[in-house]
């Protein structure tokens, strides 16, 4: 489903942020992407929802090469993909319903189907009842799941997470890797980046770890650091 | 099905445009009236402008049609030599008619336009003092100056006649309501254009992390621009029908006004070309607004 090859990343101010990677994750995949704030897992990410090209290299999604796709193509590509960001990114202004129809909206969809499966995803994630809600109103974790609901409305292929647990205490962050689980054993592909130290090495799945912009180590069933 | 289908997503996406245009709008109240009110000045300014420019040409054309220079023959002249200066006459280019009046004619002329008085001119038929002359009417009014100077110099010509100065002043006037009038609108349709913008760059701003959203989620730039230019387009053309409203109403009530007073000046009040002018307003309000929101847009897209 992604691959890259030999893909660099130089920031104009001359900050390498990828070195040379090159790597592959299938489709139904469950992966890891650890390593030290700096190391190029935020590049990574951003070359693959074309946030920013490559330097050098090639970079595919589903079989497609993200890095020649024309500008009115990205959008085409970003709605098979989920995001869901450690900071939310809910609008304040908006109700829970609205927070999700609007990624439904954004991509053309009719009122009715709006409402036929925005409450459908929201049991999903357990928010049932918070409908009318503001998310403001909402604990950091209920957000969370909001944001994951917003992520998996348009039925993507893949969810990308971007430190989703990076603000919330150890039960709340179990309660959301559940749903990522749940998630992911539907058949989306699921890369998450993160620091969860406990998480990774619980739940033994495939582990990214990178370093000064490369991939240092890539192994199933991971932990997360091999020291210790 | 999949036609229904079509249809209800356009008008889920229509109705969306348009909530999130007035939204926006009313967020910005003030610059929005602002907006709103630089349109209308600047629209009502082009509109008056056009309309003296029209009455003024309207004018001139009645002029041109009435201007006309009288060239009295020195006395003495014999019939052929009359003859052979009006077949000359007729020859010269920019001349539009030639009529010969003879002196007695101008006399007749002159009791009738005396009316009840004409017992002043009692006697002068024994000795009638009027020269034989040429009413001499040209193709266009700017031209008269030139060609009366030109026929000043025929021979047989004791004089000339015309409405010196008149014409002159009169074609100056409207060159100058034309630049002074294109200036404004130029300089006021530049300050409608960037207080539009402005205007929109602030709803923008205000919304810049809505549209990464929008973005991330895999909007279209049309669907996060269209919001936008829909709320400079109600911006600029609310500006234009408040204007347009002004100048019809102001325009009408003037024409009636000195239709009373002065029944002898008469304004340019044909139904079509009213539409023309108002029509124009309003189109040219639409895409002020537009184009002033379009320059604010662009840099916001790159996400």
């Amino acid at each position: 489903m992604i691959q890259f090859y030999n893909v660099s990343k130089i920031y104009p101010n001359g900050v390498k942020a990828l070195n040379d990677v090159t790597v592959q994750i299938r489709k139904g995949e469950f992966v890891f992407l650890v390593g030290p704030s700096g190391a190029g897992k935020s590049s990574l990410i951003k070359i693959i929802f074309r946030e920013e090209m490559p330097s050098r290299g090639q970079a595919l999604f589903n079989s497609k090469n993200i890095t020649r796709l024309k500008g009115r193509e990205v959008p085409l590509l970003r709605r098979k993909i989920g995001m869901v960001f450690q900071d939310f990114r809910l609008l304040p202004q908006k109700t829970v319903f609205e927070n999700v129809a609007f990624a439904m909206q954004v991509t053309g969809s009719s009122g009715r189907a709006i409402r036929d499966r925005v409450p459908l995803v929201l049991s999903q994630v357990g928010l049932k009842d918070k409908a009318g809600v503001m998310p403001s109103q909402l604990s950091g974790g209920e957000q969370q799941r909001v944001c994951i609901a917003r992520a998996i409305v348009n039925n993507p292929v893949l969810i990308i997470a971007d430190e989703p647990t990076g603000n919330l205490d150890p039960d709340t962050s179990w309660e959301l890797m559940n749903l990522f689980n749940e998630i992911n054993s539907k058949g989306t592909t699921i890369l998450m980046a993160t620091h969860a130290r406990d998480i990774v090495n619980t739940m033994k799945k495939r582990v990214l770890s990178m370093t000064g912009g490369r991939i240092t180590r890539d192994e199933e069933s991971g932990v997360y650091s091999n020291e210790s | 099905m999949r036609k229904a289908g079509f249809t209800a997503m356009n008008l889920s996406t229509l109705s969306y445009y348009w909530r999130e245009a007035f939204s926006s709008m009313f967020r910005n109240a003030w610059l929005s009236l602002a907006s709103v009110g630089t349109v209308t000045i600047s629209l009502l300014i082009l509109g008056i402008s056009l309309l003296l420019v029209m009455n003024a040409q309207a004018f001139t054309r009645s002029l041109e049609s009435g201007v006309e220079i009288r060239l009295f023959l020195d006395s003495g002249l014999s019939r052929v030599d009359v003859r052979d200066m009006e077949r000359e006459l007729k020859k010269t280019p920019g001349i539009a008619t030639v009529e010969f009046i003879s002196r007695e004619e101008a006399l007749e002329e002159m009791k009738k336009n005396l009316g009840d008085r004409q017992d002043i001119l009692e006697g002068l038929e024994e000795e009638n003092p009027l020269p034989d002359a040429f009413r001499v009417k040209a193709e266009k009014a700017d031209n008269v100056p030139a060609l009366a100077a030109e026929l000043e110099e025929m021979k047989g010509v004791d004089q000339i006649n015309y409405g010196r100065g008149m014409v002159e002043k009169l074609l100056a006037v409207i060159k100058w309501v034309r630049l002074a009038g294109g200036g404004l609108i130029i300089v006021l349709g530049v300050a409608a254009l960037l207080l539009i913008s402005t205007t929109i760059r602030l709803s923008l701003f205000a919304r810049r992390k809505e549209i990464g959203i929008m973005k991330y989620l895999g909007a279209t730039n049309w669907f996060v621009r269209f919001p936008f230019l829909l709320e400079g387009m109600i911006l600029g053309f609310t500006g234009a029908v408040i204007a347009s409203a002004m100048i019809y109403l102001g325009y009408i009530s003037l024409v009636n006004r000195l239709d009373e007073v002065l029944p002898f000046v008469t304004l340019v009040t044909d139904r079509d070309t009213l539409l023309v002018v108002i029509g124009g307003l309003l189109g040219l309000g639409v895409v002020v607004g537009i184009l002033g929101s379009a320059f604010s847009i662009r840099k916001f897209l790159k996400v």
